[in-house]
């Protein structure tokens, strides 16, 4: 059964994914520092969905799904448009490529992002390996 | 999408003639002690003060595998000066100094660490521009926008990268690493040729940098041993001169892969020199990613005159070739012939996998190792033995 992005099942379904990767646990070993992944509207999606992932050492320790962006103040902040993230999530794009292109925007540390660019793409990875959907 | 981007390159006998046509009023001159001994700044600043550009400054402390505190120290200098032209004057060290420096002498807000790929509209270019003379034939980094620092502290190399910091000129006069000694003609040309053959094999290759890393391997392949002989053979300089900053250009705008990756963990935890690292790594890299690559390494060989046999794969072909071509200009073909003993490399272990294992250039490799292959790969290629795993 597919998740629908943006709801709690699916946050759930992140982090069961993210945990049970050995190649996140070893590229993130060194990662210190909980991300929203903001899906922006666009033409083709009118909703922001906006996931906060605390990730701690090559383990997820909690996911949600946020409402209010201020609610917390994560380190990081990746952004795309919607038709980017639907491309990443179905493994269409290159996260880094996405990222270096500007189609996604990454804010934070950038020195730690430089330090484990893997922890990055193993990251959105293992997101696009949860079986979702976007909502209608 | 994606983006090619290169300097104006200006190449050839007399390349560096082309100062004396700059425009500007105050040059800065990025060097290291054994290019001043050489003659090569006082070539420069005969070229700039035809133009009328005085040198006001030269700083001449970069050390192999520079360090983020050379850079510090190098803008500390620069700043006193306010140059409106910098030129380095080296190697790839001395380059990406210069690159670095030049950065934050425009953007001081700005470390050197937290340059990224991820931000545009650096607003280079509006204090000073940057011209890159190459004096060896290796690292294009006269031609690339990419800089590698040592971080002393964590015995890590940073690679950073970002398009805006590419060198407005590239100057790549052959007559300039004429005085290179057959040894660093030897490492700096399996430099070039590591770029040349990632950047043509990666998961980032494209039409664009593809020729220009195929041209290359085609050109140390035939002069590299030229040049290692014989190092007042002008015509195999001009080539591998042209040949390091053709793959310098072909590999920055498709990137490098493993071999990179390991490189860099050897080199910052046993300083073996850049090229000789890389180039000892690579056929055991292109063993590694075997299949997964086999049409372009047969490519590679057609492109190299090299016959595939029946039974063998293009892969073991080439990555035969490459040692043997290594073996020929007298360098080590695995980690245990570059003198490290066993102990040290066993008990640096760990640091040399995390090294890899968060070496951005692995990102693109065609295949990436697991921790436990990892290790296994640095066990093979101490002792030199072919990959089979």
């Amino acid at each position: 059964m597919a998740f629908v992005i943006g709801t709690q099942e699916w946050a759930d379904a992140a982090m069961r994914e993210l945990n049970a990767s050995q190649t996140y646990r070893e590229v993130a070993k060194n990662w210190e520092g909980d991300m929203y992944v903001i899906i922006e509207p666009d033409a083709s999606f009118k909703q922001r969905i906006i996931g906060y992932f605390d990730l701690w050492h090559g383990e997820c320790r909690s996911a949600c799904v946020i409402k209010d962006e201020s609610e917390k103040s994560p380190q990081y902040r990746i952004s795309g448009p919607f038709t980017v993230m639907n491309q990443l999530l179905q493994r269409k794009l290159d996260p880094v490529k996405a990222m270096v292109t500007g189609k996604l925007k990454v804010k934070g540390n950038m020195g730690q992002i430089m330090r484990m660019p893997r922890a990055a793409l193993e990251f959105t990875n293992c997101l696009s390996k949860v079986d979702a959907v976007f909502p209608e | 999408m994606w983006y090619f981007v290169a300097p104006q390159v200006v190449f050839g006998e007399d390349a560096l003639s082309h100062l004396a046509q700059l425009n500007g009023q105050s040059a800065f001159i990025v060097t290291d002690k054994n290019i001043v001994r050489l003659g090569l700044v006082d070539k420069v600043k005969e070229q700039l003060a035809q133009a009328g550009i005085t040198t006001a400054g030269v700083f001449d402390e970069v050390e192999p595998d520079p360090s983020l505190h050379t850079v510090e120290k190098g803008v500390a200098v620069m700043n006193r000066y306010g140059p409106d032209l910098v030129v380095a004057v080296g190697g790839g060290s001395v380059m990406d100094a210069a690159k670095a420096m030049r950065v934050q002498y425009e953007r001081p807000d700005m470390k050197p660490e937290e340059i990224n790929p991820f931000v545009s509209g650096l607003g280079l270019g509006a204090r000073c521009k940057l011209v890159c003379v190459a004096t060896t034939s290796g690292t294009g980094a006269e031609a690339t926008f990419a800089i590698v620092l040592t971080d002393a502290r964590e015995q890590r190399k940073l690679s950073l990268i970002n398009r805006e910091i590419v060198p407005d000129i590239a100057i790549v006069d052959p007559e300039l690493a004429r005085g290179m000694p057959p040894g660093m003609t030897a490492d700096t040309g399996m430099d070039a040729l590591t770029h040349a053959i990632e950047g043509y094999t990666c998961d980032w290759k494209n039409d664009f940098s593809d020729g220009l890393c195929i041209k290359a391997i085609q050109l140390v392949f035939q002069y590299l041993p030229r040049a290692v002989r014989d190092g007042d053979d002008r015509e195999a300089r001009e080539k591998m001169h042209n040949a390091a900053c053709m793959a310098g250009i072909g590999f920055i705008n498709s990137l490098t892969a493993m071999a990179h990756a390991a490189g860099h963990s050897l080199g910052a935890l046993f300083h073996v020199p850049h090229g000789r690292a890389v180039g000892l790594l690579l056929p055991y890299t292109i063993e590694f990613i075997g299949e997964l690559r086999e049409e372009l390494w047969a490519e590679i060989a057609y492109a190299i005159k090299l016959e595939v046999p029946k039974g063998k794969t293009a892969a073991a072909t080439l990555a035969q070739a490459i040692r043997d071509l290594s073996r020929s200009i007298s360098q080590p073909l695995s980690i245990k012939e570059t003198g490290i003993p066993l102990d040290s490399f066993n008990k640096a272990m760990g640091k040399l996998i995390d090294n890899l294992m968060a070496d951005g250039s692995l990102i693109v490799s065609a295949r990436i190792p697991s921790v436990a292959e990892t290790e296994r790969f640095f066990g093979y290629t101490y002792e030199g033995k072919s990959i089979d795993f």
